[in-house]
């Protein structure tokens, strides 16, 4: 049975797509070198849009308006002005009521968009261009430690990732967070008060990457300016002791913290870059393989969710679960030296 | 049946669900199809793999493991067709799908009341959530009511609106706003668009939409008069639209199309046509009901006298969306059918944690008391918001009640899954609370749809793998409705074996009763009530029926309609236990 891979790896090569969500124009060029805050792509699109309606105004055929309308498509219009005219005893006007674009006239119509909005796509980590996407962005390629997790809230810095965490339970509280963390990306146990999320974006911090979170803060996160990274999930749950071993050994270090939404339909997972540089270029992970002894497993459900172990034997059938279930699954060796069964699909590779 | 109405054929069946995907083969046995074995892989649609077409061929093998032939090319690994004399390979193939992202959905219509709703009823047969209305009552500007559309991002447009012949004037203007929304999105996402309204604008909606829309499709009017409300045609061109969707959201859809030769239909259809299609076969008089408690999404389809309600509710799916039941049910409501005591953060957290990674199973016992605690909710939740769809002549007696049905059939992997049949047979019982009296089957192979799309090759195939007993008989169940106080007597009821030996049992009120009654054998039963209660037959009238067995027997179900809990949590969840203990644990 095939496995998906959880990627918790001290050095590896990543390689990201960084895309506008909208078309506009890439500034970057392959084999370009790249930092995280350079802007690689950037488009201007309107959030509002008018649609004036000339023919009604005038009270005349959509054919007849079309020929009083004095502006084309692309046209850049200033707030009022003129659109379309009628001449006579009694001339009136269509004005732009916001300076805008036009994006189509006809049909005795004119469709105006208004509001302009410039988004800046930041190449979010360091490294080489290796492709440019027309009108929509770069793929990036870099080497580095990188740890997925569960849970975004949908933005990305980066920063001097600076270690809070002791134990991998350790709940993270408004009280540990001072200014000397101000501009840094923070590594935390569990988050369970509004509080926390809040004092951090006081100071402000450049992002969060946490063990878990309870599910009622998922608004207020949503709300922080900064990237927060859920590695486990939510609820009172520790950090995996993958992840807590190597982010908590990479303190001090420059890291991305990518808190883009989990898409279950994309690639996109958030996730956690610490690049490093190498000599020769380590080889890309597999995204999945199949289940095999001696491979590092996480548990995704209880009763040792989050528990990191190594599968010692692979059932072949169905095997009959506590729950009462049956299904395909493997016993586990966890750290603690016991051993548990556990269904396959309950499992993820950690590599 | 004649050996000359069976096409020999042999069909191999694929869903791909949103966890699971399943591999089942029909053939023809002594001159009648059956359903031979089933394959199970985890389904591959999601990241990392995002390709159906690996889960279905790990499925397939699953399925040449258990059959002992050879279904995939041991070189390239394609499906071999048509079969070979060796045995190998398989005549066809049809397909249903359910994985795939919730179908984002604007609905568009002129009237609140008529077309809107039917609008509405008509994406709600397909796995979609509605993400904007647009109608007349809407008093925003035609730019902004694009905006709204554009920023919606929808997947699909279901519009609709006026009668055959009559207004045009303001569709003319929905569709204006449609047309400009779909030309603002970037062209790869463009919306399906579904245009069920006035037939007289049809090649009007195909030269402002068409030349727009990701794909334009126009159907019959849903609404061609005021009174009549037709929504079966447009429902196929639907289903036909929504694989189109798939198509490019997912990949490994084309290839289940070359294989079936199109014949890839999305689940809930399937199992909806099915339905309907029983429902004419067998007559029957009042209704067949069939839920499906699944990731993606819970299913009701009932057929009242060969009219379909079908309701596809993914808020209510046990997957990716499991966490939004909180939106429409309070924690408080899924812990009232738990024997376990757990505080509601735990649940609360329980939601989010599992919404994470839907394809895990419960590992412990407690993890499953859970699981089954929220499907009934979500069951309950669907069972209750389809039935405010169901046709005029499907009334209940009473409101909070369900109409009388003749039959259901209960599937997907929270009902299937239950560790002991009598789980699954209480789970429906809570979630759907039927009235009087009926059998309740149990399709643990999720083959009500397959049975669905196989249709489309063949109609005999249905019927008779139906009659050869692919699906689980749980039981007979007599529902009993009675104002009493909990522990009152409230029916007598006897039950008298083909050989003439006699089963009786005192039943009071609260409680379940079983009267054994094996699969495939029939009695009498006699009811006697006690206190004006209803036992199926009419409020304190006694009679006798001929009942047929099940894995549980006849099964007398005295804990009211609707179903009374206690309030006291200690008491809920000893009585609970009881009623586990009941059905066998």
């Amino acid at each position: 049975m095939l496995a998906p891979v959880l990627h918790v790896l001290p050095l590896t090569t990543i390689v990201r797509e960084r895309l506008l969500p909208v078309l506009g124009k890439v500034n970057a060029r392959v084999n370009q070198r790249v930092n995280p805050t350079d802007i690689v792509a950037e488009a201007n699109f309107a959030r509002e849009h008018v649609l004036l309606d000339v023919a009604r105004t005038f009270g005349i055929s959509a054919v007849a308006a079309d020929k009083l309308i004095r502006v084309k498509e692309g046209d850049r219009l200033t707030e009022g002005a003129l659109v379309a005219e009628k001449s006579g005893l009694f001339g009136r006007s269509v004005k732009a009521p916001r300076a805008g674009r036009v994006m189509v006239a006809g049909g005795g119509q004119v469709l105006m968009e208004v509001g302009d909005t410039r988004v800046e796509l930041r190449a979010g980590l360091p490294g080489m261009v290796t492709q440019v996407i027309a009108e929509r962005g770069v793929v990036i390629r870099t080497s580095g430690a990188l740890v997925q997790g569960v849970w975004g809230n949908g933005r990305i810095d980066n920063g001097l990732m600076v270690s809070l965490l002791e134990k991998p339970d350790d709940i993270l509280t408004a009280d540990r967070l001072d200014v000397s963390l101000r501009g840094s990306v923070i590594l935390g146990g569990h988050v369970r008060d509004v509080e926390t999320l809040r004092v951090a974006a006081e100071l402000p911090i450049r992002g969060l990457v946490i063990s878990s979170l309870l599910s009622s803060l998922i608004i207020p996160a949503y709300q922080m300016r900064y990237p927060i990274l859920v590695l486990d999930g939510f609820g009172a749950l520790p950090m995996n002791s993958a992840a807590f071993k190597l982010l908590t050994t990479s303190n001090k270090r420059e890291a991305t913290v990518n808190a883009e939404h989990f898409d279950r339909y994309s690639s996109n997972r958030p996730e956690v870059i610490i690049p490093l540089p190498v000599s020769t270029e380590p080889e890309e992970p597999n995204s999945y393989e199949a289940f095999a002894v001696g491979q590092t497993v996480r548990m995704r459900r209880p009763p040792h969710a989050g528990a990191i172990g190594s599968i010692s034997n692979v059932h072949p059938g169905l095997s009959s679960l506590p729950s009462g279930l049956r299904a395909r699954a493997a016993d586990v060796k966890l750290e603690n030296g016991e051993t548990v069964l556990v269904p396959l699909v309950n499992l993820e590779v950690v590599g | 049946m004649p050996a000359s109405l069976v096409q020999n054929e042999s069909i191999l069946a694929i869903d791909v669900g949103a966890t699971v995907t399943r591999a089942v083969m029909f053939d023809v046995v002594e001159g009648q199809y059956r359903f031979i074995a089933s394959g199970e892989s985890p389904s591959t649609a999601e990241a990392p793999f995002r390709d159906i077409g690996i889960g279905v061929r790990e499925a397939i093998i699953n399925l040449q493991n258990i059959i002992g032939a050879t279904l995939l090319g041991t070189q390239d690994n394609n499906l071999i067709a048509p079969s070979q004399p060796d045995g190998s390979g398989v005549d066809a193939v049809v397909a249903t799908v359910s994985a795939g992202p919730t179908v984002k959905t604007v609905v568009v219509g002129l009237l609140s009341d008529v077309s809107v709703q039917s609008a509405r009823r008509l994406a709600e047969s397909t796995y979609s959530r509605v993400v904007e209305t647009l109608d007349l009552s809407d008093h925003r500007r035609p730019d902004q009511q694009m905006d709204s559309i554009v920023r919606s991002r929808p997947d699909l447009v279901v519009l609709a609106g006026g009668t055959d012949g009559g207004a045009s004037r303001s569709i003319q203007k929905m569709l204006e706003a449609v047309g400009l929304a779909c030309y603002l999105m970037p062209l790869e996402k463009r919306p399906m668009v579904l245009y069920a309204g006035n037939q007289k604008l049809a090649s009007e909606v195909q030269e402002m939409l068409g030349g727009h829309a990701g794909k334009l499709q126009i159907s019959y009017n849903i609404r061609p008069s005021l009174e009549v409300e037709d929504l079966a045609p447009a429902s196929y061109e639907l289903a036909s639209l929504v694989m189109k969707l798939r198509q490019r959201q997912i990949k490994g859809i084309d290839e289940l199309n070359l294989w079936s030769a199109g014949i890839v239909l999305p689940t809930a259809y399937a199992r909806g046509r099915m339905i309907r299609f029983l429902s004419k076969l067998y007559d029957s008089t009042r209704g067949l009901l069939s839920v499906n408690v699944g990731a993606s999404a819970t299913s009701i389809a009932a057929g009242f006298a060969g009219e379909l309600t079908l309701g596809v509710y993914p808020q209510f799916g046990l997957g990716e969306n499991l966490a939004g039941i909180l939106q429409y049910t309070e924690v408080e409501d899924i812990m009232r059918w738990l024997q376990l005591d757990i505080s509601p953060n735990t649940l609360r957290e329980y939601l989010f944690q599992k919404s994470l990674y839907p394809s895990a199973i419960p590992a412990t016992m407690d993890e499953q008391a859970i699981t089954q605690a929220i499907a009934r909710q979500a069951l309950y939740l669907s069972v209750r918001t389809a039935q405010k769809d169901f046709p005029a002549n499907a009334r209940a007696m009473r409101t909070g009640l369900m109409p009388p049905l003749d039959l259901i059939i209960g599937g997907g992997g929270a009902v299937s899954d239950g560790t002991s049949l009598g789980q699954s047979l209480l789970l429906l019982l809570d979630g759907i609370q039927p009235v009087g009296i009926l059998p309740i089957l149990l399709d643990q192979n999720n083959l009500l749809p397959l049975l669905g799309a196989a249709s489309s090759r063949n109609h005999y195939l249905p019927v008779q793998v139906i009659e050869s007993g692919a699906f689980i008989g749980l039981g007979t169940v007599v529902s009993v409705i009675a104002s009493a106080s909990y522990g009152d007597q409230v029916l007598r009821a006897r039950l008298t074996y083909s050989d003439g030996t006699e089963a009786r049992a005192e039943v009071k009120f609260g409680g379940l009763e079983i009267l054994p009654l094996p699969t495939g054998e029939s009695a009498r039963l006699s009811l006697q009530p006690l206190r004006r209660a209803d036992a199926g037959l009419g409020p304190g009238k006694s009679g006798s029926v001929t009942v047929t067995g099940g894995a549980l027997g006849v099964v007398i179900d005295a804990r009211g309609r609707p179903l009374q809990l206690p309030s006291d949590p200690v008491r809920r969840r000893e009585l609970i236990k009881k009623w586990y203990y009941t059905v066998g644990g």
